[in-house]
């Protein structure tokens, strides 16, 4: 238990370092130790795939892409484009918005009983291939789905227009 | 038994670490020798007999050479670059079986740091994180040539961790589990029910598409266009001095010597070898398993020499080339490979 308030302490501190940081470069340096965290989390929970799924996935792929578009972008205060009052405030009603939603919803929650797993090895591999395969067959296969029209999307959008060229 | 638990994997741990480290150094002399012995040289002969000392001289060298930071760099992320590119490259070996379980007095030992049951992908995890230290190394030293070479490297990678990724599929449909121990234990012997028990002889095609990809996440010719000298004068580590740059090099050779051992393990055996029944039976499960060890060893160093002759022996890809080869050739290649296994194994499911 102990070591659950440790983590997720380090989960909260390296998200605001993330926030408050000036380099966009360390911002996203920190954001990977945050999903870092997160993978400890989920070996905790004893979620063993989806632990190292989001280790290969966010901290190994997505974040490299990330990290890669940044010291591309070579982004500093110099070339910082100015922020008006006027993002500042729309940027500050939104995120209250997102706020009460987020309080409000949490209100609506009913505190139900501790849940308790029927299987409490239902994170190894093999039983979550079971189980995603047998009962969650349907939307598993339908957000393949989602993934491929983005995927599709991506091409179309990297393409070069036939009629401009 | 929790410190006797503990105590086992440190010791395990440690000798794993030192022997990574030594095969790395020695790999250094090894891959001189081999230049050399294409080339028609010598090779490095003057420290030590056959010079065998060459690669204490050239660590000594590379840490009492003076370390520069440039004064426009990152400093944090300039030192924090090679030392993750070695920190990634030395955790890989933790899922690896390097033996059978060796039985000592009353205690059985496991020759393997940790069996998770997500090995293969954890190898993976470790593979995709190798390329933080050089992009970050590569942006703080703020040279553009630096900043290519972090680039190209981060790009390559991901291109050709997907085809590695659709090359591991196709094993995984033959092995049935992610678990290096028991991919290991499924190819004992060498020969069973009229076929080879090795996993190589069931994914040829894989094998391959496997190999090439290594050679591509390794940063080893003919895919080292991160450091191509021709083009970007050492590309990532152009900025790099002293031991710094020395830990860049030291990364590559372990993770050479790490993919070798994957490979190893995945396609060609592991620690298995003909005959090892009767071995075990003549030497008892004391000492039988480090034979087993030795012939994964001599596995492992067949493939650092593979590595070493391609190097030797192909010239380097253009940067299209390469990216043509890694989303054009190998990607559809991986996804036939997947879809003949799968047929091949209702086939044999109906037929036999």
């Amino acid at each position: 238990m102990n070591l659950f308030y440790l983590i997720a302490f380090l989960s909260i501190f390296f998200s605001l370092l993330v926030i408050f940081s000036k380099n966009p470069v360390y911002s996203v340096l920190y954001l990977i130790v945050t999903f870092f965290t997160f993978t400890i989390h989920y070996i905790l929970l004893n979620a063993q795939f989806l632990a190292i799924v989001n280790f290969i996935v966010y901290m190994g792929a997505i974040m490299v892409l990330f990290l890669f578009v940044l010291m591309l972008l070579n982004l500093n205060q110099d070339s910082e484009p100015m922020k008006s009052n006027l993002i500042k405030v729309v940027g500050v009603i939104a995120g209250m918005c997102l706020l009460v939603t987020l309080v409000g919803s949490v209100k609506a929650l009913n505190v139900s009983d501790p849940v308790v797993l029927k299987n409490p090895d239902i994170g190894l591999v093999k039983n979550l291939g079971k189980v995603l395969f047998n009962e969650f067959l349907l939307p598993f296969e339908v957000s393949s789905l989602l993934l491929l029209s983005a995927m599709v999307g991506a091409v179309l959008l990297a393409k070069k227009d036939p009629k401009k060229a | 038994m929790e410190l006797a638990f503990i105590i086992e994997k440190f010791a395990l741990v440690t000798v794993i670490f030192l022997i990574s480290l030594g095969v790395a150094a020695y790999s250094t002399l090894a891959e001189r020798k081999i230049a050399a012995f294409l080339q028609g040289r010598v090779g490095p002969h003057r420290a030590g007999p056959h010079g065998m000392f060459q690669p204490l001289a050239d660590g000594g060298k590379m840490f009492f050479k003076e370390e520069i930071i440039p004064s426009e760099s990152n400093p944090i992320l300039f030192i924090m670059g090679p030392s993750l590119a070695l920190l990634t490259a030395c955790i890989g070996s933790a899922v690896i079986p390097w033996g059978q379980s060796m039985v000592i007095g009353d205690t059985v030992v496991d020759l393997q740091v940790a069996d998770i049951n997500v090995g293969i992908l954890y190898i993976f995890g470790v593979v995709s994180l190798g390329v933080y230290g050089i992009m970050i190394g590569g942006w703080a030293s703020n040279n553009k040539f630096s900043l290519m070479g972090a680039i190209r490297a981060a790009s390559q990678n991901i291109s050709y961790e997907i085809a590695m990724g659709l090359s591991i599929i196709a094993l995984l449909m033959v092995t049935g589990t992610l678990s290096l121990k028991e991919i290991a234990e499924q190819q004992h012997g060498f020969w069973h029910n009229g076929w080879f028990t090795w996993n190589v002889f069931n994914q040829p095609l894989g094998f391959l598409l496997f190999i090439i990809c290594a050679f591509a996440e390794c940063n080893r010719t003919p895919f080292d266009l991160p450091e191509s000298e021709n083009e970007l004068v050492a590309g990532y580590h152009t900025e790099y001095s002293g031991f710094k740059l020395g830990a860049f090099l030291f990364a590559e050779y372990i993770n050479m010597f790490v993919s070798s051992a994957v490979m190893a393990t995945l396609y060609w055996g592991g620690y298995n070898y003909p005959g090892m029944d009767l071995v075990n039976e003549a030497l008892g499960s004391t000492w039988a398993p480090l034979v087993g060890v030795a012939v994964l060893f001599a596995k492992i160093f067949l493939f650092i020499f593979f590595f070493m002759w391609i190097r030797w022996t192909i010239p380097r890809f253009r940067y299209d080339q390469l990216m043509h080869l890694g989303w054009k050739v190998l990607i559809p290649i991986g996804i036939a490979n997947i879809v003949l296994t799968g047929v091949w194994m209702t086939l044999k499911d109906i037929l036999f």
